[in-house]
């Protein structure tokens, strides 16, 4: 059985102390992930694409985000001349506050949790969503056709796959019996990922949908919507939305992590080394992924979510009940062969019935 | 019963990119690395070979652009011509390589090199001790298969992917 080291919940002892260190902790740990996963991502995909990726700036490119970064804060400010002055200026904001908030309740290690809020997961779900409203301020203060696409697009993308991924978060609350995030990662003696395979994958590409990753990545399609809600920000407000969408993804990684990988457990390594292991693997399977799917079309977006994720997930919801409620103190390792059968089993019979264009007449 | 709609495809080209990671870059990080030119290659000078050169004014002749131009005297005492001028407007030229093969004598070759870009237009109008061979300026084994023999073999792209990373 590994080890269960958990800090008090007011670690260092003091309230503010706490609030503090934790506060600083978060921000550095986004600022620095922010960077290692652009280098990551850049790099990865180069050497998945035959390519060798940046590789100047310093040792294997590792100071790229960083002359990035300088790079970007140099650059002018433009504001479109009729555009929505205030809410252009106040869009970055509003998008980069949410995702940033969202680290409150990840732990990053036992006790290691700004607040451990026992609606952990719920407030995730709420706060991650608010970051949408940035992206169609973004959109609409810039007085772009392009960038009122985009962030529609997002919009349309964020209300639907919100209610897949909200469902399949319900069943692993099921399982815990608590939205905390600290509960939910106690409750893992096996990760998630194993008794909720169907809920992992119903997760993940949600949650790549609602962060607007490849393969979803429709909101900002550099290839058609040039780039979508951000077109006409330049300099530091748009370092603010490259931050969002590398932090969402961060934060995405660091849910799944805790939600269905286990969160900071594991044997041998330091819990918060775990996680940060962690936290890259998801990460690295979202840029595998960006690097092999091609984009959906907006129609398909919409029908993968209502049509092929919505009925999985409320399926998976009512299996995941349905077994706690009928073997409640089953061993876990009997329900792990069942409920890979079932995912099987699901998802081959909804690819079935899944087809876009079912039935169309032709116009 | 096909299987590439259930999620097969994916896991497919999933596979396909997780190879390329085992894979070696096919990148050439150029002003570093180069790969070996064809040998035949007409790259963008002209070199000329003054002792076999006898002021014929063939590649004159043959070159479509004329920005060849070749000014000779007699030299009676040895019966034969004395170049005095042999000018190549390499801005005018067009690498068709028509003068080295015209060349009765060998004496023109097309260069290995490809940089040869220039600040000035005006020095890209070469003429005699410039159009010389040097270190620098090889001359490129098209039309001359006994300079081609000599020339390294041409690298390619394909040869490096054989190599495992």
């Amino acid at each position: 059985m590994m080890t269960m080291t958990t800090l008090p919940p007011d670690w260092p002892g003091n309230f503010w102390a706490h609030w503090a260190i934790f506060a600083v902790i978060i921000i550095v740990f986004v600022l620095l992930m922010f960077m290692v996963f652009v280098w990551l991502e850049r790099r990865a995909m180069g050497i998945m694409q035959a390519r060798l990726g940046p590789n100047r700036a310093g040792p294997f490119g590792i100071f790229q985000p960083a002359a990035d970064g300088l790079k970007v804060m140099l650059k002018e400010d433009i504001v479109p001349a009729k555009g929505d002055k205030v809410v252009h200026w106040l869009a970055p904001l509003v998008a980069v506050v949410p995702v940033l908030m969202i680290f409150a309740v990840v732990p990053f290690q036992g006790g290691a949790i700004l607040a451990d809020l026992n609606i952990g997961i719920l407030y995730v779900v709420a706060i991650s969503s608010v970051a949408t409203v940035g992206v169609f301020m973004a959109g609409w203060a810039s007085n772009n056709k392009y960038s009122l696409l985009g962030a529609m697009r997002q919009v349309a993308a964020v209300v639907s796959y919100e209610i897949p991924v909200v469902l399949s978060v319900v069943g692993v609350i099921l399982l815990t019996g608590s939205l905390s995030m600290q509960q939910i990662v106690m409750a893992q003696d096996v990760p998630f990922i194993l008794l909720q395979p169907l809920g992992f994958l119903l997760f993940f590409i949600g949650a790549l949908a609602e962060i607007n990753r490849a393969p979803f990545d429709l909101m900002e399609a550099d290839s058609e919507l040039v780039a979508g809600f951000h077109i006409e920000y330049s300099g530091m407000k748009f370092a603010l939305f490259y931050l969002v969408e590398y932090g969402e993804a961060l934060a995405i990684s660091a849910i799944v992590t805790t939600l269905f990988l286990g969160g900071w457990r594991g044997p041998l390594l330091p819990p918060w080394l775990w996680f940060l292991v962690k936290v890259g693997l998801v990460f690295f399977v979202m840029v595998w992924i960006r690097t092999t799917v091609p984009r959906v079309r907006i129609d398909q977006l919409m029908a993968l979510a209502w049509k092929f994720l919505f009925p999985l997930a409320l399926l998976n919801l009512v299996i995941t009940a349905v077994e706690i409620l009928a073997w409640p103190s089953v061993s876990p390792w009997v329900l792990v062969p069942i409920n890979f059968a079932i995912m099987i089993v699901l998802i081959l019979l909804w690819s079935r019935l899944f087809k876009l264009g079912w039935g169309r007449v032709e116009v | 019963m096909k299987f590439e709609r259930y999620g097969i495809g994916i896991a497919k080209g999933l596979a396909v990119t997780i190879r390329h990671l085992l894979r070696r870059p096919v990148t050439t990080q150029y002003p570093e690395q180069r790969l070996n030119t064809s040998r035949r290659i007409r790259g963008n000078e002209l070199i000329w070979d003054k002792d076999k050169c006898t002021g014929c004014a063939t590649c004159a002749k043959t070159c479509p652009q004329g920005s060849i131009e070749i000014v000779t005297s007699v030299m009676i005492d040895e019966n034969k011509y004395q170049v005095e001028k042999f000018e190549v407007d390499t801005g005018y030229c067009i690498f068709c390589g028509l003068c080295v093969e015209a060349c009765p004598y060998d004496a023109l070759f097309m260069g290995y090199a490809y940089e040869r870009a220039k600040y000035r237009r005006g020095e890209l109008v070469m003429a005699n001790e410039a159009l010389l061979a040097s270190a620098e300026r090889r001359p490129s084994g098209y039309a001359r298969p006994q300079v081609e023999a000599a020339l390294p073999k041409q690298s390619l792209l394909l040869d490096k992917d054989r190599g495992k990373r």
